[in-house]
């Protein structure tokens, strides 16, 4: 409960200042997806948002050594990083709910089961399976073949869950006072998010190139890129992240019992490998 | 325990109290800055919480114009002032703002201003990101409004936006739709997170979740929606993006997608979107009748189990918006079912009130007006709304304006009577002065004939079979569109009179004391009228005088 010395910021130019760029970006990424200009403004909206959001949370780091935040400011941030991580949580399973409802219902009824006839009529040769490398439709060419999830998925898995324990080490050597030992675990768990990153880069060039999985390829690269590739960005977030606590932990931030920057970084790193865990599974192996 | 109590305070009707003085004045505070920047750059909760609701109000009066050209199309058969083509611009306008920009920040504006006070809290939990979550608005329904000025003109398919009319035969703005909506959906999450933040973590020493006054409690239950349901419009709208701009078909039958797949993620959003639009109001009139009945709610425990049921059941119906496309049986049965269910937690509300108000000690000062029209006028839109929830009644039903009139109902004198209501309750809080007596009351008698002359005349035009979204229609629905029109004109006008109010009531009235109504009984009536800037610098210990139910 509040002790009353709960710190209220008196004003701040970050906010008013982000939401302008971030309207820049969205009106660049616009212009340039409709109007074929635009870039410069997309890349001055993106810097603006970057730059906004690396001002902020400097303010706020400032504003935490300096020790203005109480117990109860702490719990404020964990709400607020726990409902926002339950937020990304819900846009992946609206990607996940659309690939099994793919799956589940709509290829299964395209090949005529259930009496619904029309899409039988369209495409009376369409034989239904997954992966769908036959869409429907002569018009969209389907993937040659789909990558073998033996391969490269399953180093990125053993990347990614390799990376939460390391990065666990690292922490629980924060709790414990070895900063030295953090500081090497954070530093490897940064360097398997960057493997992680380069590895998927290759893949996506494999798949464009050797087994025609494109974002045109039907339903399959569809939901493939889709997944993976949101995936893929909250990767590269989470490696900024870490690497910007690699930072802090060098520059003597973080007390052992006080860090839940630190720990946030943590719950995200945390979220985005259990979501690989489900990519893994429902769109590799399954 | 009830130091500093206006004398007018009656103590047989409070049921809680503040200890310690509920206002210490401002300790030093850093200077503030003056005009224009202190809107920029404020992180205070009432200042936001004003900016939330000046905007939402300016929407309010774009998105009716919208509804105001349509309805003058509408006045007679046959196409008259616009082209088709505009006239769906209109349409699909008119409720895209009427609900992202003109409702829910009303809401968010309201438990911006009024959660910190109802449970003590300085302020609320993260306060830059707090105005951080309002600029966007700004800034994503300019964005939004431009479309209409773009080549091929704005978005045309209707507020739902069902792929393939957004995707495949969509004007090009519609790139410009998404991105707005996606800064939208932005500043809705990071509100919600932080109200959720604010009421778990925020409340005054003492205060235990079934303390909460309903308003925190339903506001509590809608951001937990919010935060479910927006990252599911940002899903569908960025496959609605990359369907439009990098050739995927996740809405394309051809490729093996589905334009009803959109149809079961949008309203896997949209269902729980329509509960965040009345959960608060729920809250509001939930303050509002026990006040002027002077009695205590009836069985406020059961109002928050409802609450929460309803919201539950919210996720478990959405296709029920889709009878019509050709699902299962079994998904026909079970979302029909499931419809019908949430009727009874809504019962158990309506009930309540009901309960509330019986044996009461009832006036009838402007916000009571608006929250006893909401029980009646929304329970009718209820009452629709389980007539839409047959399967096979609503195959007959489906896109006529008889679903036009039900959800009107529950927005209409719904949702925004709910708005007005808490507008009228809390201006004394927030001006120091009452709003014009008299000038409200016309308010209301106008808005209630107004809104029942607009959406009544619908049911029997969409039960004889008018189409929705048809700028033209057959001859036997001449009498009730010309009935109305001539209401939505009235009624529109009448919202002129709401806006003289409130200028009015900033300008000066009569003065309020800190506790503005006799039978008002939480927290924020122990502050002074106006309130402070600042106000719970130091919490307040509060102490339940008596259970709440």
């Amino acid at each position: 409960m509040s002790s009353g010395s709960y710190y209220v910021p008196a004003t701040s130019r970050w906010p008013i200042l982000g939401s302008l760029a971030l309207g820049a970006m969205m009106v660049g990424i616009g212009l340039k997806l409709v109007f074929d200009t635009g870039a410069p403004l997309l890349i001055i909206g993106l810097l603006g948002v970057i730059s906004v959001m690396g001002l902020w949370f400097r303010d706020v780091i400032h504003e935490s050594m300096g020790g203005l935040y109480d117990t109860q400011m702490d719990r404020s941030f964990r709400w607020g990083m726990g409902w926002f991580i339950f937020s990304e949580v819900m846009f992946f399973a609206a990607f996940f709910g659309a690939l099994f409802y793919i799956r589940t219902f709509t290829i299964p009824w395209l090949g005529g089961e259930g009496a619904k006839g029309v899409s039988a009529l369209l495409w009376p040769g369409f034989v239904p399976q997954w992966p769908l490398l036959n869409p429907p439709d002569a018009a969209v060419s389907g993937p040659t073949s789909v990558l073998s999830p033996w391969q490269l998925p399953l180093v990125n898995t053993l990347i990614l869950v390799t990376s939460s324990i390391t990065l666990t080490v690292a922490h629980e050597a924060l709790k414990l006072g070895y900063r030295q030992t953090c500081r090497n675990w954070l530093a490897g768990t940064v360097m398997l998010g960057l493997c992680f990153i380069v590895i998927q880069g290759v893949e996506y060039y494999e798949a464009y190139h050797h087994y025609g999985i494109t974002l045109e390829a039907g339903i399959f690269g569809a939901t493939f890129f889709i997944l993976t590739g949101f995936h893929g960005i909250h990767v590269i977030i989470g490696t900024l992240i870490l690497a910007s606590m690699l930072v802090r932990i060098i520059k003597g931030h973080f007390a052992n019992d006080h860090h839940f920057g630190f720990e946030a970084s943590c719950w995200y790193w945390h979220f985005v490998d259990v979501v690989w865990v489900g990519l893994f599974i429902f769109v590799y192996v399954f | 325990m009830a130091p500093k109590l206006p004398p007018q305070h009656s103590l047989q009707h409070s049921s809680t109290a503040v200890a310690g003085g509920p206002s210490q004045e401002h300790h030093a505070h850093v200077a503030h800055p003056k005009g224009v920047m202190r809107w920029l750059l404020t992180t205070n909760h009432k200042e936001i919480g004003s900016l939330y609701l000046i905007f939402s109000l300016t929407m309010f009066f774009v998105g009716g114009i919208f509804a105001l050209v349509v309805r003058a199309e509408l006045f007679q058969p046959g196409l008259q002032l616009v082209e088709p083509e505009f006239f769906n611009q209109m349409t699909t306008m008119h409720g895209l703002i009427m609900v992202f920009a003109a409702v829910m920040p009303a809401f968010t504006g309201l438990a911006n201003w009024m959660i910190p006070l109802q449970i003590g809290a300085p302020d609320m939990a993260l306060p830059r990101l707090n105005n951080f979550s309002f600029w966007l608005l700004p800034i994503a329904f300019t964005l939004l409004l431009s479309t209409l000025l773009m080549p091929g003109g704005g978005p045309n398919f209707g507020w739902t936006f069902y792929a393939p009319l957004s995707t495949t035969y969509a004007p090009a703005s519609t790139t410009f739709f998404i991105l707005a909506l996606h800064i939208a959906g932005i500043s809705s999450i990071l509100g919600a997170i932080n109200i959720i933040a604010t009421i778990l973590n925020m409340r005054a020493p003492g205060m235990r979740m079934m303390d909460m006054p309903l308003f925190v409690w339903t506001w509590l239950i809608t951001a937990f929606l919010l935060i479910a349901v927006m990252p599911v419009l940002a899903g569908v709208i960025t496959m609605m993006l990359m369907d439009i701009n990098f050739g995927t078909s996740f809405f394309d039958a051809a490729g093996g997608g589905d334009p009803v797949l959109f149809q079961h993620l949008f309203w896997f959003f949209g269902h729980p979107e329509v509960y965040i639009m009345i959960l608060p109001a729920f809250g509001i009139v939930s303050a509002i009748i026990p006040t002027f009945a002077r009695k205590p709610l009836f069985g406020y425990a059961s109002m928050v189990y409802a609450t929460a049921a309803i919201a539950l059941l919210s996720f478990l119906v959405w296709a029920h918006h889709m009878f019509i496309v050709g699902l299962p049986l079994t998904a026909e049965l079970f979302f029909m079912y499931s419809t019908m269910l949430i009727a009874v937690p809504t019962g158990v509300k309506v009930f309540n009130w009901v309960t509330t108000l019986f044996r009461g000690s009832i006036s009838f000062e402007p916000p009571m007006l608006f929250a006893l029209a909401f029980v009646v006028l929304f329970t009718i839109g209820g009452f629709s709304g389980l007539m839409l929830a047959i399967a096979p009644a609503d195959f007959q039903y489906h896109d006529t304006y008889f679903v036009v009139a039900h959800f009107h109902y529950v927005l209409v004198p719904g949702a925004i009577f709910a708005i007005m209501a808490g507008v009228y309750y809390w201006l004394p809080k927030w001006t120091g002065h009452y709003p014009n007596e008299r000038l409200a009351q016309c308010h209301f008698w106008c808005s209630i004939i107004g809104v029942n002359l607009t959406f009544f005349p619908m049911h029997f035009a969409g039960l004889a079979g008018m189409p929705r979204r048809i700028p033209d229609y057959a001859l036997q629905f001449a009498d009730f569109n010309l009935l109305s029109s001539i209401g939505a004109f009235f009624f529109g006008a009448s919202q002129l009179l709401f806006v003289l109010v409130v200028v009015l009531c900033v300008r000066g009235g009569q003065k309020a004391p800190a506790k503005a109504w006799e039978g008002a009984v939480d927290l924020e009536w122990s502050v002074p009228s106006p309130a402070p800037l600042h106000t719970f610098e130091t919490p307040p210990v509060f102490h339940r005088a008596q259970s709440h139910d």
